[in-house]
């Protein structure tokens, strides 16, 4: 399976990754073997196993509807690399094309 | 002009009222909190945290499925949706995807000509909320993230609705089943239940669908309906002079009421949904499902019908009065209050669906008051007085609207201020003369034969006793006072 540099594009700006054409390419090259690799499961037989939804084999785990303190707000905003009346503050987002 | 045939599926977002988050212990009631006081290592997505899912947000989403005629699936799974935006933290919103908790449901809604249509559900799953966005003047953005995990259902209906006026109703019928067996506050001003609406319109002939456009940002029955009248002209604007509509999203400008195009629709692939693997599948029993069943309450439409049957209520009247369910419980304790003395479970819905709804409309008060100001014996009190003839009817709602403004008992009050009708002949005799001597041109009239004029002077002797003097009683002492007051001349 090959990526297009296109693709790869793509893939980086759903990730907001900035890439330089040099590592566009590696990625391309890289990430094309990767699928290839991975690609060698669709010659394994999966007729009648179900899908598997999870890997921790539980289910239905529930805790009940109970209260604890939440964070000290001084806590919650501790790691936030700015902030402004209580709140956190990141650059401009609004403009989803403009990274 | 074409004509135009409309399309139109509505996604309702409702919180579900829990003391805790979805996934973690932190408080869900966030109102009245200062920015991010209400978060905690989940809900802020810090490494290393693990979601829990709470179990009354699962009960309480499977009876709001049950509720709108929805089935509850056995097993299904958490999914991740992936997108950059800083309203959750993550990078991720956990929510369902292909295996949602209910699926094919349906809501009956009731148009003002009288006709009942349904609209049918596709699905109901649960999601958390999302942070809020400050968007300031320079560009940047501050979060607060107390909303952030608040356990959410996203209702999404199938492409039933045709008109915006249906869709209104069928926002207003959601809104009534969700605040009637609590699961949410309905309160649309703090965000608790939205509305997004997906609307296109096709040529009549065309098969195919229109382009849809997404119209979101609609946070009032009103401006479902008028947000929904607007894109539909402006779509047909857009066909008519040769254009295309374009797949988007549109926010509704409340104040200058136009839709407004917003941010390019991401396609759905790009959210990557994959399985949640920190959220183990939920598989729900018979026997746990039946219990959601026997959990739920009458709901509005099965006791609207109960109200026409068992207490001959018009269609009308049974459905304000079963408009939420505080209301349609008061009303009951009226009728069982007014059986007690005679009253029937008519006059009281003539009463409370009446008066005192255009009191609460007056006075811009909430069903809240009612139990309060207007306990159910106050109204078989009037009915009581009405029924023994202690007041007549024009007192009976004066006395309703004095008890109605003070909370005091009715009884006490025709007491207090000395209402009772009058019926004694005696007592209305002077009032008869002294109408007769200051009327000479309606009792000339009267005379004449001019049966309105003796309405008139009824109508004052009424008028100077404040209501108070019996109709009957008032027409026959003027009638014979006329007669005397002839012969006299």
């Amino acid at each position: 399976m090959t990526l297009t540099p296109a693709e790869v594009e793509h893939v980086a700006q759903l990730a907001r990754l900035k890439l330089s054409p040099e590592e566009l390419e590696q990625m391309r090259v890289q990430l094309s073997s990767i699928l290839d690799y991975i690609a060698s499961l669709q010659e394994v037989s999966i007729e009648g196993v179900p899908p598997t939804e999870q890997m921790s084999n539980l289910s239905t785990v529930m805790r009940s509807d109970e209260v604890l303190p939440p964070l000290p707000h001084r806590e919650a905003l501790a790691n936030a690399p700015d902030q402004r009346d209580g709140m956190f503050r990141v650059r401009a987002i609004f403009d989803d094309q403009a990274e | 002009m074409a004509d135009y045939i409309t399309t139109i599926g509505l996604e309702v977002h409702a919180q579900v009222l829990t003391a805790s988050k979805m996934f973690d212990a932190c408080p869900a009631g966030y109102a009245n909190t200062a920015p991010n006081s209400c978060t905690s290592v989940v809900s802020l997505g810090l490494p290393g945290s693990l979601p829990v899912t709470n179990q009354r947000a699962i009960e309480l989403a499977a009876m709001t499925g049950l509720s709108l005629n929805c089935t509850i699936n056995p097993f299904s799974i958490f999914a991740r949706k992936n997108y950059t935006y800083p309203d959750l933290p993550k990078g991720y919103q956990i929510t369902q995807y292909d295996q949602p908790l209910c699926r094919n449901g349906w809501i009956e809604i009731h148009t003002g000509a009288g006709e009942t249509r349904r609209i049918r559900i596709e699905r109901l799953h649960i999601e958390e909320d999302t942070g809020r966005n400050l968007h300031l003047e320079d560009g940047t953005t501050l979060i607060d993230y107390n909303r952030a995990g608040v356990p959410l259902m996203e209702i999404v209906s199938e492409p039933d609705i045709t008109t915006p006026e249906d869709a209104r109703l069928y926002f207003e019928k959601i809104h009534q089943i969700l605040t009637w067996i609590g699961v949410n506050t309905g309160n649309m001003a703090e965000g608790a239940l939205r509305c997004d609406a997906n609307v296109s319109i096709r040529p009549v002939g065309q098969e195919r669908y229109g382009t849809k456009v997404e119209v979101k940002n609609m946070n009032s029955f009103r401006s479902v309906e008028r947000a929904l009248v607007y894109e539909i002209q402006r779509q047909v604007g857009v066909l008519e002079s040769g254009g295309t509509v374009h797949q988007e999203t549109r926010g509704w400008d409340e104040n200058r009421e136009v839709t407004v195009g917003q941010r390019s629709k991401e396609f759905a692939h790009d959210y990557r949904y994959f399985p949640e693997p920190d959220i183990p599948p939920l598989r729900l029993s018979e026997s746990w499902i039946a219990a959601r069943q026997e959990e739920l309450p009458e709901l509005p439409d099965g006791r609207r019908t109960r109200f026409e049957a068992d207490y001959g209520l018009s269609t009308q009247d049974a459905g304000l009065l079963t408009i939420d369910r505080s209301v349609a419980d008061y009303y009951e304790r009226a009728v069982a209050a007014a059986s007690e003395v005679g009253g029937s479970a008519k006059e009281v819905a003539n009463w409370v669906a009446g008066e005192l709804f255009r009191l609460l409309k007056e006075h811009g008060e909430s069903y809240l008051v009612l139990e309060t100001r207007m306990p159910p014996r106050h109204i078989a009190a009037v009915l009581d007085l009405l029924a023994k003839g202690t007041i007549t009817r024009t007192v009976a709602k004066q006395v309703f609207e004095e008890s109605y403004a003070s909370g005091n008992d009715p009884a006490q009050i025709v007491a207090s201020k000395g209402l009772s009708q009058i019926s004694d002949e005696e007592a209305l005799v002077a009032l008869a003369h002294e109408v007769i001597a200051s009327n000479p041109k309606p009792v000339e009239q009267y005379r004449q034969g001019k049966a309105s004029a003796l309405q008139f002077l009824v109508g004052q002797m009424m008028k100077a006793t404040r209501g108070q003097a019996n109709p009957q009683v008032a027409r026959a002492v003027l009638e014979a006072a006329l007669e005397k007051n002839e012969e006299g001349r």
